[in-house]
C-alpha cells in the first residue's frame, strides 16, 4: 500500500534538508529541498509500493543538488582574472572547528558519500546506486571523506560513526 | 569522527522545515499536483479531518474513524499525492465554524462525491434536502429517493456518508424516533441534533 505523500515529508523532510545542506550548503539547500519534494510528488504515483522511499527521495535530492551546484557555477563570473579555487565552498584546512566548512571543502564525491552514509544513514549499496560506481567505491569515498575531515576539523572525536 | 546527523541540525530548523512544507503545499497546488489537500479543525464534536480534491470537499472524518486510516484510504482510492495544506479547506473550515456557532444553516461548498457510488451516492445527494433542524426516518428517505423499500440500503448509505455534518445524515432517525447509528458515534449525532434544535 502506498502511504500518503505527507508521510514521506514528515518522515524524511529533515533528513533531506540535512543532506542538501551538506551537499550544496546553507541557503541553496532550501531550494534543493523544495525542488526535491515537488519532483518526488510528481513522480510518486509511479513509485513501486515496495520501493525504499528514503533511498528514492535521496536519489532525487542528489540530482536536484547537482542542478543547484551547476546553476551556481553558471552564475555570471567577473571578467578578468578568476581564481580557480571554489572559495564559496569554504576554506580547506581552516581548522576553526567549523564542521560545516570542513565538509563543504570536501571533494564532491566524498561530500556526497559522507552525507548519504553518515547523515542519511544509507547503506553503501544504496549510495552506489545513487552515485554510480561500485559499493566499494562508495565505501572508499566515504572513508576518504572522513579521513579528510579528521585532518581539517580537529575538533572531531573519533567514535560514533555508523558502520 | 563523530558525524551524527545532529551536527547538521539546530532547533531553529523545525521552523525552517515547517516553512518549507507550507511552500511545498502552495507549489504543489500551483503545479496541479495537489490531488488531496487536508487539514484538521476543532469542533464541539471533536477534531474533524477535512480533505478536498480540486473538485471539492471529498471527506469529513470524525476522530473515532481514525484520521490516519482515513488518509490511507484516500491515498489508495483517489491518489497518494496527499498533503496537509489547509488553504484549500479555508472555506469549508469557515462554514463549519459558522455552523457550530449556530450562524449557518446551509453549506455552500463544492462537493466531490466520488468516494461513493450508485445508490449510496444517490441517497447522499438527496440528504441536503432535509432542512436544518428537521429530521426524517430511514423509510422516509427511501421514499424521497424513489425506492420506498430500500430502507436498509438507505441506512447503509447514511452509515457510509463520506461527508458527515456537511451532508446531513445526522438528520435521519429510526422509525421509533431514536437516533440510530452514526459514523461519528451516537453522542455526536445527539450533539448535532441539539445544536440544530436550539439555534
Amino acid at each position: 500500500m502506498k502511504q500518503p505523500f505527507e508521510k514521506l515529508v514528515e518522515q524524511y523532510g529533515g533528513t533531506v534538508l540535512r543532506v542538501c545542506r551538506v551537499i550544496v550548503g546553507g541557503h541553496d539547500a532550501e531550494d534543493a529541498w523544495s525542488e526535491t519534494f515537488l519532483a518526488a510528488m510528481r513522480a510518486y504515483p509511479g513509485l513501486p509500493d515496495d520501493a525504499n522511499a528514503e533511498a528514492w527521495l535521496l536519489t532525487i535530492a542528489h540530482r536536484k543538488a547537482i542542478d543547484v551546484l551547476r546553476a551556481r557555477k553558471r552564475q555570471p563570473a567577473p571578467v578578468g582574472e578568476v581564481p580557480e579555487v571554489p572559495t564559496a565552498l569554504g576554506v580547506p584546512g581552516a581548522g576553526n572547528g567549523d564542521l560545516w566548512q570542513a565538509v563543504a571543502a570536501l571533494p564532491e564525491k566524498q561530500r556526497q558519500a559522507v552525507a548519504y552514509h553518515y547523515v542519511a544513514g544509507l547503506a553503501y549499496a544504496e549510495i552506489a546506486a545513487i552515485l554510480g560506481g561500485t559499493t566499494d567505491a562508495a565505501r572508499r569515498a566515504a572513508a576518504d571523506g572522513i579521513k579528510n575531515l579528521r585532518k581539517n576539523y580537529p575538533g572531531a572525536a573519533t567514535e560514533g560513526a555508523p558502520s | 569522527m563523530n558525524m551524527s546527523p545532529g551536527h547538521f541540525w539546530s532547533p531553529s530548523d523545525t521552523g525552517t522545515l515547517s516553512r518549507l512544507r507550507d511552500t511545498l503545499g502552495l507549489a504543489a497546488e500551483a503545479e496541479g499536483l495537489l490531488d488531496i489537500a487536508y487539514t484538521t479543525i476543532d469542533s464541539p464534536v471533536g477534531t474533524l479531518l477535512l480533505a478536498a480534491t480540486p473538485k471539492g470537499l471529498v471527506r469529513v472524518a470524525y476522530d473515532i474513524e481514525n484520521h490516519e486510516r482515513v488518509l490511507d484510504t484516500l491515498s489508495q482510492r483517489i491518489s497518494p499525492r496527499v498533503l496537509r495544506a489547509p488553504r484549500r479547506l479555508d472555506a469549508a473550515a469557515r462554514e463549519l465554524d459558522e455552523y457550530f456557532g449556530g450562524q449557518r444553516r446551509v453549506f455552500d461548498l463544492p462537493l466531490d462525491l466520488s468516494l461513493s457510488k450508485g445508490f449510496r451516492q444517490l441517497v447522499q445527494r438527496h440528504l441536503p434536502e432535509i432542512g436544518y433542524g428537521q429530521t426524517r426516518t430511514y423509510g422516509q428517505v427511501a421514499e424521497l429517493v424513489g425506492s420506498p423499500r430500500a430502507v436498509r440500503a438507505v441506512g447503509t448509505a447514511c452509515a457510509t456518508n463520506p461527508l458527515p455534518v456537511v451532508v446531513p445524515c445526522h438528520r435521519v432517525l429510526k422509525a421509533d424516533g431514536t437516533p440510530g447509528g452514526y459514523v461519528g458515534g451516537p453522542e455526536a449525532k445527539t450533539t448535532l441534533l441539539r445544536l440544530e434544535a436550539v439555534a
